[in-house]
């Protein structure tokens, strides 16, 4: 019994922890270079009904998936003006622009809701696939699971090998050293978002197309806030990004299982999991994370102040 | 910059047009928006505001809905004049339901309403304090700050009503619906007009207070001075933790009232998912108006107008009531974005004109 | 080194170079030779324009007139980039370095091209940091470094851009003696290696100790340019500061002192303090100031002097050693406290640390004391009382057009937000006064007033912790002058029975007492 638990617990969470973290690597990104974007919820939404809309039409998954990405990207970058050439608050505008991703998503998603699609299908990897129980939690996924490590791989190379990592995260730490420097700190902070916003829509379009198999309104239930403060708690590593999500799938996961056990534990305290646990470890980390955030960020917490 | 120059483009008139602008740039937005899926903008505006406007009942619930916005607004105007930012007014609000119901349940019938009421005001300002408390703590002592904290726990705060709806406080000859108990008469919000009750005497007290103590109460001055430089705030000897505490769990009895009012005069009992967003669009509603008094009162009118007329766009259109999400989304991505500050248009033309006679920048 | 000219040749060179500032004439007809394998040192004081011309060089301020040449060529240096192409490199006193990032990493950033290949940029790295004597670990973060060692980064950084020409402004200013022979150690290399190092002090030991060519400014002019062997102490001061003692005759006869015995208004016992990143601040430093004594502090910025304020107004802990106000252990005392007990500040940043600038003039007139203004507990403002002591006050310290009460502190000139501090801190009469800086950004007319003002509070048994920069003023106002170097008292002294130039050569760690 407790072995048939523990795989079907921990395929879940694997399953489950994908848009999360897909939304996290992304909101990573953004942070890197001194945004903060709270609209991630909204930009996970957009992947979704769009992804979800696009392969219902067209009936190709993969239209689907790269129709969410650049949804995604687009309105990601919506924050762009606002924030950086007009100076608007970023925490302010982030909840705008989750507002805005519910509005268009609930919108344009509406012929859509209740309709279901096989959708993006797991994908057992030969022989991998049968080993035992390893074998069904790892290697019996869909494609974006398999593609979570190469893609934080591919985020901590950009971001830490690249010039343009490099002087992204110099505008992320010292827009001012960075200037001096030569490099173009408005533009490598819109790319940021659009980057970001792609890896959203990524999450997105997971949610919708391998989770759910289904659009509704709201889909996310807050999971793009569990990102954002999954970015806090990684200490800003792409790397470590991945083992913060599982934890949450983890959680998540384990309300299904419970309840599909008839255990006695009441769904709502499990449901709240998630959320506490991520509070609980943002306190308990603070002073390793607070050394780890780049210096922009913390002007935008204390900027929220100035009297206008 | 000399302090005489552009005096007109200094005073509140300029501040009032550019207000006019940029939600009539939200309004051309939102129809292009609307054009491009086909449905005529005419006809949706037609909606909400005759929906709302134009009809007796419709224009009486802008009011009904507006109790809550203000309270909502409220809680998140007041600490952000302290320079804090406080999105949790969703879960406040709920955690103040919460704890006014379990108190009018606990109280029990017979209560006559000149103590039931009270009791109802006093739960629900301490639930919402108390589910700010926790913030309140982690930002007084620096461990972590208060934006996320606070949107945290509206999730909680979500389920933990869940589990005493579904549980300890559950009706138990309702056994379909999960909901508690009918509240007994005596903890009932009366209303007085269509379905608006007395709760926007408490709504429009707080607000009165509200603009009474921040702008002419010496705390008033003490908070807006540590908001807008906390540094010099200390210098000077402002206790700007107290304050933190003390101003922050005050939002959350703030947003405690926004529920309480909800469910004793609007539900009658309490049952998961009785706001739809309200603590987010009080968000929406404090900074489009600036944090101001007068302007919560004007934003919080035009969001309950818009969230009404959202009713009515599934009937009459066939739009998803959220979709009134996007228009309040445009509203304040256009005055956050502030674009049509008489300098900043001053500066934008400027340029265009060095450009376009050829100046070399 | 192959491609490096020969020692001697001009890299660089100025002619005429000057910078006005409207009336202000920041540099004057600079005309400097700076040429290769040597160690060219510009000394001056504060204000004599060093800071200036550097920026001019390095391509942040464009000259008013004159030109500079680079090889023997005018060219513009329209930008710090084209600087950098030109082959000047500037290390500053604030360093361009991101502390969380590695050191090749911030060598990286400043490169116009370093490909993709980490591994060679250390490696080349690790070789000009062993050749130049600059001992750092390309791969250390930082932030884990201490100045010394960030400095040399800095080094490493404008030699792997290719510099030739290397400036540096006021480099010892964020050192400890120890690290200071270092870089003169490494100055020694670069100059036998062909490149040419030009830095800007107002010290003068450092002078002494490592330059081949001294050139001296003073008031945005050079007052002499000279080989070392021709140079000596007396000389150099009195290039420096000129043969005439300063005038104070203009200031009146000296005034008749106002100091009250009794117990002390403030008292420092050993006290030491620590600094933000944990090193030593304050090193058992002790004072006394009777009431209506005025104490002057005379020291270079950073030298400690900013943490007096602080530690007087409780904001920063003594680590060691105590403090008592009126003969009161100050304990750990909150602002609130000490302020209540009769302590006024005037900060160093008036701006940021002594005013909202949301706030309108009359709303800052009140920070600190506004208790007062509001009848029934705190309820409804004494608008009338406001109105009337907001006039009057601001009236204290403007000799003509104060600003408007509905004036936007952030809007405020900076000379017209100093006055408005002032007056607000005087006009609590305080016991004890902390004033840094009381005259910066006034005009003659409106420093005189501050200085009666202060004065005139003084008499009234006032007594004042006067930090200043300007001797001439020191002089003119002080009881007592206290010198403070390095985080330490290196004197104090009566004026009558000092002089300018000793007290200089004390604040710039050049004598000892």
């Amino acid at each position: 019994m407790t072995e048939g638990f523990l795989e079907g617990w921990l395929g879940g969470a694997v399953l489950t922890s994908t848009p999360i973290f897909y939304a996290a690597l992304g909101e990573t990104i953004v942070e890197k270079a001194g945004l903060i974007n709270l609209g991630v919820e909204g930009t996970m939404l957009v992947g979704a009904s769009v992804s979800f809309a696009v392969a219902s039409a067209t009936g190709s998954v993969p239209a689907g998936l790269v129709a969410g990405m650049v949804a995604g990207g687009l309105f990601n970058l919506l924050l762009g003006p606002l924030v950086i050439v007009w100076g608007a608050n970023q925490l302010a505008s982030g909840l705008a622009l989750m507002f805005f991703g519910m509005g268009l998503s609930a919108f344009y998603g509406k012929p859509f809701v209740g309709s279901s699609l096989d959708g993006l299908s797991s994908f057992p990897i030969p022989w991998l696939s049968s080993l035992p129980f390893i074998g069904s939690i790892l290697f019996n996924q869909d494609l974006l699971v398999y593609m979570m490590i190469p893609a934080a791989a591919a985020v901590w190379y950009l971001l830490s090998r690249t010039a343009w990592g490099l002087h992204l995260r110099a505008v992320g730490e010292d827009r001012l050293v960075a200037y001096a420097a030569g490099s173009r700190t408005g533009l490598l902070r819109h790319q940021a978002l659009f980057l970001g916003g792609v890896l959203a829509g990524v999450a997105g379009a997971h949610l919708s197309l391998a989770i759910a198999h289904t659009w509704t309104e709201g889909l996310t239930a807050g999971r793009g806030f569990i990102a954002v403060s999954l970015v806090i708690f990684a200490a800003w590593s792409p790397l470590r990004i991945l083992p913060g999500a599982l934890l949450f799938g983890g959680t998540l996961a384990l309300q299904i299982q419970l309840q599909a056990r008839g255990a006695q534990v009441s769904p709502f305290l499990l449901d709240m999991l998630p959320y506490l646990v991520t509070l609980l470890v943002l306190v308990l980390l603070r002073n390793s994370s607070r050394g780890r955030m780049p210096e922009g960020l913390k002007e935008v917490f204390e900027s929220s102040r100035e009297g206008r | 910059m000399p302090e005489a120059q552009n005096r007109w483009f200094m005073g509140w008139g300029a501040s009032i047009v550019s207000l006019v602008l940029s939600l009539a740039s939200a309004l051309v937005l939102f129809s292009v928006l609307l054009l491009t899926s086909g449905k005529n903008p005419l006809d949706t505006y037609a909606s909400i505001f005759g929906s709302t406007l134009g009809n007796g009942f419709g224009f009486s619930e802008i009011f009904v809905k507006m109790i809550p916005l203000l309270f909502t607004a409220l809680a998140v105007a007041l600490p952000a004049r302290l320079g804090l930012v406080n999105v949790g007014g969703e879960g406040q609000l709920q955690l103040g339901a919460l704890a006014a119901a379990a108190a009018a349940l606990a109280v029990g019938a017979g209560t006559p309403f000149w103590a039931g009421i009270p009791v109802t005001l006093v739960a629900g300002m301490i639930g919402g304090a108390l589910w700010a408390l926790v913030p309140a703590l982690l930002r007084a002592k620096g461990w972590l700050n208060e934006t996320i904290s606070t949107l945290l726990l509206n999730y909680v705060a979500i389920r933990v009503v869940d589990y005493f709806v579904f549980g300890p406080l559950r009706d138990p000859s309702s056994s379909n619906v999960p909901q508690t108990t009918k509240f007994a008469d005596g903890f009932l919000w009366p209303a007085f007009a269509g379905r608006i009750h007395i709760g926007i005497v408490f709504a429009l007290a707080a607000l009165l207070l509200f603009a009474v103590v921040i702008n002419r109460t010496r705390w008033g001055y003490e908070i807006r001075a540590a908001g807008s430089n906390p540094l010099a705030a200390l210098r000077h000897g402002l206790p700007v933790t107290a304050y933190i505490l003390i101003i922050l769990c005050a939002g959350g009895a703030l947003a405690g009232l926004a529920g309480t009012g909800e469910i004793m005069a609007i539900q009658g009992r309490l049952r998961p998912g009785f706001s739809p967003s309200y603590g987010y669009l009080g968000f929406l509603i404090a900074w489009l108006a600036g944090h101001k008094p007068l302007r919560i009162l004007f934003m919080g009118f035009l969001v309950a107008l818009i969230a009404t007329g959202g009713d009515s766009l599934q009937i009459d259109q066939g739009l998803p009531s959220s979709t009134v999400d996007i228009l309040m989304a445009l509203c304040l991505f256009m005055v956050l974005a502030d674009a049509w500050r008489p300098d900043r248009l001053e500066v934008r033309v400027r340029s265009w004109l060095h450009r376009k006679n050829g100046a070399v920048s | 080194m192959v491609g490096q000219p020969p020692a001697g040749t001009i890299l660089l060179e100025t002619r005429g170079l000057s910078k006005y500032f409207g009336s202000l004439k920041a540099n004057d007809g600079i005309g400097l030779v700076v040429r290769a394998g040597e160690i060219h040192a510009i000394l001056g004081e504060n204000g004599a324009g060093k800071s200036t011309l550097m920026k001019l060089l390095y391509g942040y301020y464009q000259p008013t007139e004159g030109e500079i040449l680079v090889g023997g060529a005018p060219v513009a240096v329209h930008s710090p980039r084209r600087g950098r192409g030109l082959g000047i490199g500037m290390v500053f006193q604030n360093f361009t370095l991101i502390p969380a990032f590695r050191v090749w990493e911030n060598v990286a950033l400043f490169l116009e091209s370093w490909g993709t290949d980490r591994r060679n940029l250390v490696d080349r790295i690790a070789s000009l940091s062993q050749l130049y004597g600059l001992d750092v670990d390309p791969l250390a973060f930082v932030r884990d470094l201490p100045m010394g060692d960030r400095q040399k980064v800095e080094i490493v950084k404008i030699l792997a851009a290719g510099a030739r020409i290397l400036i540096f402004d006021e480099p010892t200013s964020v050192l400890a003696p120890h690290e200071t022979e270092n870089l003169f150690r490494v100055f020694d290399r670069l100059r036998t290696e062909g490149y040419a190092v030009l830095f800007i002090t107002h010290k003068m030991p450092e002078v002494l100790r490592s330059a081949d060519r001294i050139t001296v400014l003073r008031k945005g002019g050079i007052s002499a340019t000279l080989p070392r062997a021709d140079a000596d102490r007396n000389l150099l001061v009195k290039l420096l500061v000129g043969d005439q003692s300063p005038d104070w005759s203009d200031a009146g006869p000296r005034r008749r002192s106002s100091v009250r015995a009794g117990a002390p208004a403030l008292e420092f016992v050993n006290v030491s303090c620590r600094t933000d990143d944990g090193r030593p601040g304050l090193q058992r430093v002790s004072l006394s100031i009777q009431p209506g004594e005025i104490l002057g502090v005379a020291a270079v910025s950073g030298n400690g002097q900013e943490y007096l304020g602080d530690l007087v107004l409780g904001l920063r802990p003594a680590a060691e050693g105590s403090i008592l106000l009126g003969g009161k252990d100050l304990a750990s005392a909150r602002p609130a406290e000490v302020l209540r007990r009769g302590v006024a500040c005037l900060p160093e940043d008036p701006l940021r640390m002594g005013a909202v600038s949301g706030m309108t003039v009359r709303e800052n007139l009140i920070l600190g004391h506004q208790v007062s203004y509001w009848k029934a507990g705190g309820w409804s403002p004494d608008t009338k009382k406001l109105e009337t002591d907001a006039e009057s006050t601001l009236m204290t310290a403007f000799v003509q057009s104060p600003p408007s009460l509905d004036a936007r502190a952030g809007n405020l000139s900076g000379g017209n937000l100093q006055r408005m501090v002032i007056a607000r801190e005087l006009g609590r009469n305080p016991g004890l006064m902390v004033s840094y800086y009381l005259t910066r950004g006034l005009d003659l007319s409106n420093a005189q007033a501050a200085r009666d003002l202060v004065l005139s509070h003084a008499e009234r048994s006032m007594a004042v912790l006067f930090v200043s920069e300007d001797l001439d003023e020191l002089f003119a106002l002080s009881d007592r002058l206290l010198v403070l170097h390095a985080g330490r008292v290196a004197g104090t002294f009566e004026p009558a029975l000092t002089t300018p130039q000793a007290v200089g050569l004390l604040m710039t760690g050049a004598a000892h007492a």
